[in-house]
């Protein structure tokens, strides 16, 4: 079963391509993906009861469960056979258009997602497939998207189902944590009586909403009509086999799981029988082909949701019995809709007729489509209504409320089926006046509708024969225990065949004075109050109360973000203050040496110069000096990596600085010294802060040192006596793969953010021949130095990151004293290149590790001799740290020459 | 020498917290070298700062000595130092391009770019 639905993915991101190649053929290749399916369901290679489960994220519970019931069968046929014959219909009609390649796309991922929610058995992964169908429907209904209406529409159908979507994932995970199953066949088995569970009203709840909105039951009903927007194949689709009848599968399903309760019947029946009555109606007062056909489709979904929510034996039946009928006969009317709109240029069935003779195929299917739409007997549809009037008239209780809403929904419907199947064929009409002079659809567009009408006919003439055995296990499913089935066309003389003349009279009458039903419906004015204006509304509203809120915490000021967080993080800090009370500031200027206290007061007078002065060289001088002050602390605390690190870092910081000094504003305050006092308060107290938190966090020791294992493994295992660069490419190997992509990043984003135009560079800052000289002398040296630097980093001071910045400096001096140009010169390969050969080296080496264990694991070769260098050891974190080192370079340098060459 | 560490930590981080409170936009880069700095030194010093020896396993000997510096810390900060000067560097072209553009350094005057 994954396998159908993974060709069915498969089939999808291959549509564009086979649209290239094939162009109007792509989509026959298309639907031989849901053929087989469709083959494989029918002829049984995919047995009734099979199981899949695959793995997928055990720690959740969350596996790609299937299971191929027998619902879930029928609903699989329908998905993948009607999906057959849309595919072909749909190239036919879409021909001309633009994008039909990824038309494909949408229509077989959506195919898939439909096909996944039948066949999942995870309950996470039903919703996963729900959502696929909601996405894929706005992606198709959505199809004409330089349309501002078709989006408007398209969305209105993603957010109500969606919304939908995210309420039933509510009741699945209830369900799931009530009862520690989290597929439908283990809610089945389970012993946990759900309906008594104290649970089940927000569990019905939170599942009917998904059910409900996606079968666009009221007051859900506004979107479907509104999904209209759709190319006529995408309906013919979203409203026979699939999309709808998804919130009926749901329905169905959770039948034996949540239904025959009190709540279950009173929620549902009420809302099936005033969707499918209402519906009905406002179908009749249409003119348009394919609204008539959306607003009959939302009342048959009303009598299936009023039908299983009596889920008497005969009710579960009939749904079944009316789902299956209503798939063909609606599938078969859309596509003749569009048909009769690709021929003749309208839908509107006033001026429509007399296309018998001229579309005589066409006609055809819509004839045993219309006829089975109607329930006449033989065809399937007949058999569909003769159940739901049984199964009312065998209710005790509320007989009324079920027969009523039934009985007019199928008058109506009876109704419309002849103005859509019949009148544009039989009736009377000047065909000259239609926009287009039409004739026979090719042979893809009838197919369907002949095929699916014909079927109608089939299954009506032998239901026994070949219904049964498709439907039977499906209803015993939904009942929870075997029923028995006796299909037939002919029950004898009884209530309900009375009632089926009197909806076939009353029907009838209704259709032959359909013109002056339209009469009527043009004085009509349009409702004041409808639901797709309250949605509209809500949907206004929720916007600008989003806007007015967002406008509260958002005014924009970076300033007052800042005084935020700020309050935020002081208020924390103060907390934490405040829990280390009583441990002691171990406050003193004991054994402070003379070096020691030259670089606090460095560091201190640098800061005061950087922030107050208003020179962009003294801030400048400022933050050097803080730079270098930190830099000695280090070399004087026992981290030489560190020192040399932040020393280079500190020169080439300067250096960028300089290279856009000359481009910056003057630094000024812009607000007068009064009003900073406030900021230097602020600042102080931030700064008294962090002192004492500092001071209290040297007192105490939380937890040990856990570097000890790092000092005791450099050797042994990782072959590397500098502890902090054996840490940094192979004991947190990933956490520097991490930092060199970051890198990489950020020279990409100055890249982007100056836009370095290729003829650019020219300019020399230093036209001094003492200072060309030196660069030039220096240049090897310094490649030289960081060769060696790299070399030794893994038992010595040094590696990747100062070994990189050492040969960046190099390339940054010949740009300084020529140009860049002649810098990019002597580098001989471009800067983006460097980091993207840097990270892939790195990927490589971390790749290769997985030949013995893991990513990133060091693996060694044995080490040998070699003259000059002596004892060499090679191995996978060397060339790690030899793809941070290209990295590096890459970065600066890229820093660099886009900084340097938006100057020219 | 920790009690200095955290003086020169704090100072540091008067320094940024004032500079970012600022509106020139210069200001701000500044305010972010400075609290980058306070913040390597917060994580260098998390270790203890005693007298200790850089933490390079000694020729001859197989492991590290056990006066030697914790690694860890040095580790982090090593990176840090890095990325923080990406992240200098990204602001600086920023910088430079926003006021190119907008032909001013006031951020409050920045609003209109927000949407």
């Amino acid at each position: 079963m994954l396998i159908a639905i993974l060709t069915l993915l498969a089939l999808s991101a291959l549509a564009p391509l086979l649209e290239r190649v094939l162009r109007r053929h792509s989509y026959q290749v298309l639907a031989l993906g849901p053929l087989a399916v469709f083959v494989s369901l029918a002829g049984g290679f995919l047995p009734l009861g099979r199981t899949e489960n695959w793995a997928w994220f055990p720690s959740l519970g969350v596996g790609l469960d299937f299971h191929l019931t027998g619902l879930g069968r029928l609903m699989g046929l329908l998905i993948c056979g009607i999906g057959v014959l849309v595919l072909l219909y749909a190239r036919s009609y879409l021909d001309g258009e633009r994008l039909t390649g990824r038309f494909g796309c949408f229509l077989m991922l959506f195919m898939a997602a439909m096909l996944g929610v039948v066949l999942a058995d995870n309950l996470i992964l039903l919703f996963i497939f729900w959502e696929l169908t909601s996405i894929s429907s706005y992606l198709l209904i959505g199809y004409f998207h330089e349309s501002e209406e078709s989006r408007w529409k398209a969305l209105q159908a993603l957010l109500v189902t969606g919304f939908g979507g995210v309420a039933m994932l509510g009741g699945f995970i209830l369900l799931g944590l009530a009862t520690d199953a989290w597929t439908i066949s283990g809610l089945r088995a389970t012993d946990v009586v759900i309906i008594d569970h104290p649970w089940y009203p927000a569990i019905l709840t939170l599942v009917l909403l998904g059910a409900l909105t996606k079968s666009a039951q009221f007051p859900f009903h506004f979107w479907l009509p509104n999904a209209m927007a759709a190319p006529t194949p995408v309906s013919a689709y979203l409203h026979s086999a699939t999309m709808v009848k998804a919130g009926i599968f749901l329905l169905a399903t959770m039948h034996p799981i949540l239904g025959r309760t009190d709540a279950w019947a009173f929620t549902l029946v009420p809302i099936g029988g005033l969707t499918a009555a209402l519906a009905a109606y406002k179908g009749f007062l249409q003119t348009d082909l394919k609204s008539i056909l959306a607003y009959s489709t939302l009342s048959v979904l009303g009598i299936l949701t009023l039908m299983l929510g009596v889920g008497t034996d005969l009710a579960l039946k009939s749904a079944v019995l009316f789902m299956l009928g209503h798939a063909l006969y609606k599938a078969a009317l859309f596509m003749v809709a569009g048909s009769i709109d690709h021929e003749t240029g309208t839908r509107d069935v006033r001026v429509l007729g007399s296309l018998r003779s001229l579309m005589p195929m066409t006609a055809a299917g819509a004839l045993l489509a219309s006829f089975s739409k109607a329930g006449f007997p033989p065809f399937f549809g007949f058999v569909g209504k003769e159940y739901v009037y049984k199964t009312a008239t065998q209710l005790d209780e509320y007989a009324l409320l079920v027969l009523l809403p039934a009985t007019v929904a199928n008058m109506l419907l009876l109704a419309l089926a002849l103005k859509v199947g019949l009148h544009p064929f039989w009736s009377r009409a000047d065909v000259a006046r239609l926009p287009k002079k039409p004739h026979e659809a090719p042979w893809t567009m009838w197919i369907g509708p002949l095929a699916l009408g014909a079927a109608g006919l089939v299954m009506g003439l032998q239901p026994h024969r070949l219904v049964t055995p498709l439907v039977q296990p499906a209803v015993q499913e939904m009942a929870g225990h075997p029923v028995s089935f006796a299909l037939a066309l002919w029950h004898g003389f009884n209530l309900p065949l009375m009632l089926s003349v009197l909806t076939v009279t009353c029907g009838l009458t209704l259709y032959f004075f359909r013109r002056r039903a339209w009469a009527i419906f043009a004085r009509i004015k349009p409702n004041r109050f409808t639901f797709d204006l309250a949605y509209k509304t809500a949907f206004d509203r929720f916007f600008a109360d989003a806007k007015t809120v967002t406008g509260l915490l958002q005014s924009g000021s970076l300033r007052q973000y800042f005084m935020v967080i700020l309050m935020f993080t002081g208020g924390l800090l103060i907390y934490e203050l405040f829990l280390l009370g009583d441990v002691p500031l171990n406050a003193g200027l004991a054994g402070l040496s003379l070096v020691q206290g030259a670089c606090g007061l460095l560091a201190v007078g640098g800061t005061w110069v950087a922030v107050t002065s208003t020179s962009r060289t003294t801030v400048l001088a400022g933050l050097g000096l803080v730079g270098f002050a930190v830099g000695t602390i280090f070399l004087f605390q026992a981290a030489p990596d560190l020192a040399i690190t932040q020393i280079l870092v500190e020169a080439l910081t300067v250096v960028l600085f300089m290279l856009v000094l000359s481009r910056l504003p003057k630094i000024r305050f812009h607000r007068p010294a009064r009003t900073r006092m406030l900021d230097a308060a602020v600042a102080m107290f931030a700064g008294v802060i962090v002192t004492v938190l500092v001071l209290k966090a040297q007192a105490i020791e939380i937890a040990g040192p856990i570097s000890g294992a790092f000092g005791d493994l450099s050797y042994l295992q990782a072959k590397g006596k500098n502890v902090v660069n054996v840490i940094l490419v192979d004991f947190r190997a990933l956490d520097t793969l991490g930092e060199a992509t970051v890198l990489g990043i950020a020279a990409l984003g100055i890249k982007a953010l100056l836009c370095v135009p290729r003829a650019g560079g020219g300019r020399s800052y230093a036209d001094s021949l003492i200072f060309r000289t030196t660069a030039r002398a220096l240049m090897p040296i310094l490649v030289g130095l960081s060769l060696v630097v790299l070399y030794r980093g893994h038992n010595q001071p040094g590696g990747g990151f100062i070994g990189g910045l050492l040969a960046a400096i190099a390339v940054i001096l010949m740009s300084l004293a020529f140009s860049s140009r002649t810098a990019r010169m002597s580098m001989r390969i471009a800067p983006g290149t460097l980091i993207g050969v840097g990270l892939a080296v790195v990927l490589v080496s971390g790749l290769l590790g997985m030949f013995s264990q893991t990513f990133l694991t060091g693996l060694w070769l044995p080490a040998f001799e070699l003259p000059l260098l002596g004892k060499v050891h090679l191995g996978t974190p060397v060339l790690f740290d030899i793809g941070v080192y290209l990295a590096v370079i890459g970065f600066v340098t890229q820093t660099t020459f886009s900084l340097t060459e938006e100057n020219a | 020498m920790s009690t200095m560490a955290a003086v020169i930590i704090g100072v540091l981080v008067a320094g940024a917290v004032y500079s970012l409170l600022q509106r020139s936009i210069v200001r701000i880069v500044v305010g972010i070298v400075l609290l980058s700095q306070a913040v390597n030194l917060t994580v260098f010093s998390a270790a203890g700062l005693k007298e200790a020896t850089p933490p390079v396993i000694a020729d001859g000997a197989r492991t590290l000595a056990d006066g030697a510096a914790d690694p860890l810390p040095q580790a982090l900060v090593l990176t840090a130092i890095v990325i923080g000067f990406g992240l200098v560097a990204f602001t600086l072209a920023l910088t430079t391009r926003t006021y190119q553009e907008l032909g001013d350094d006031d951020i409050e005057k920045f609003n209109r770019t927000d949407t």
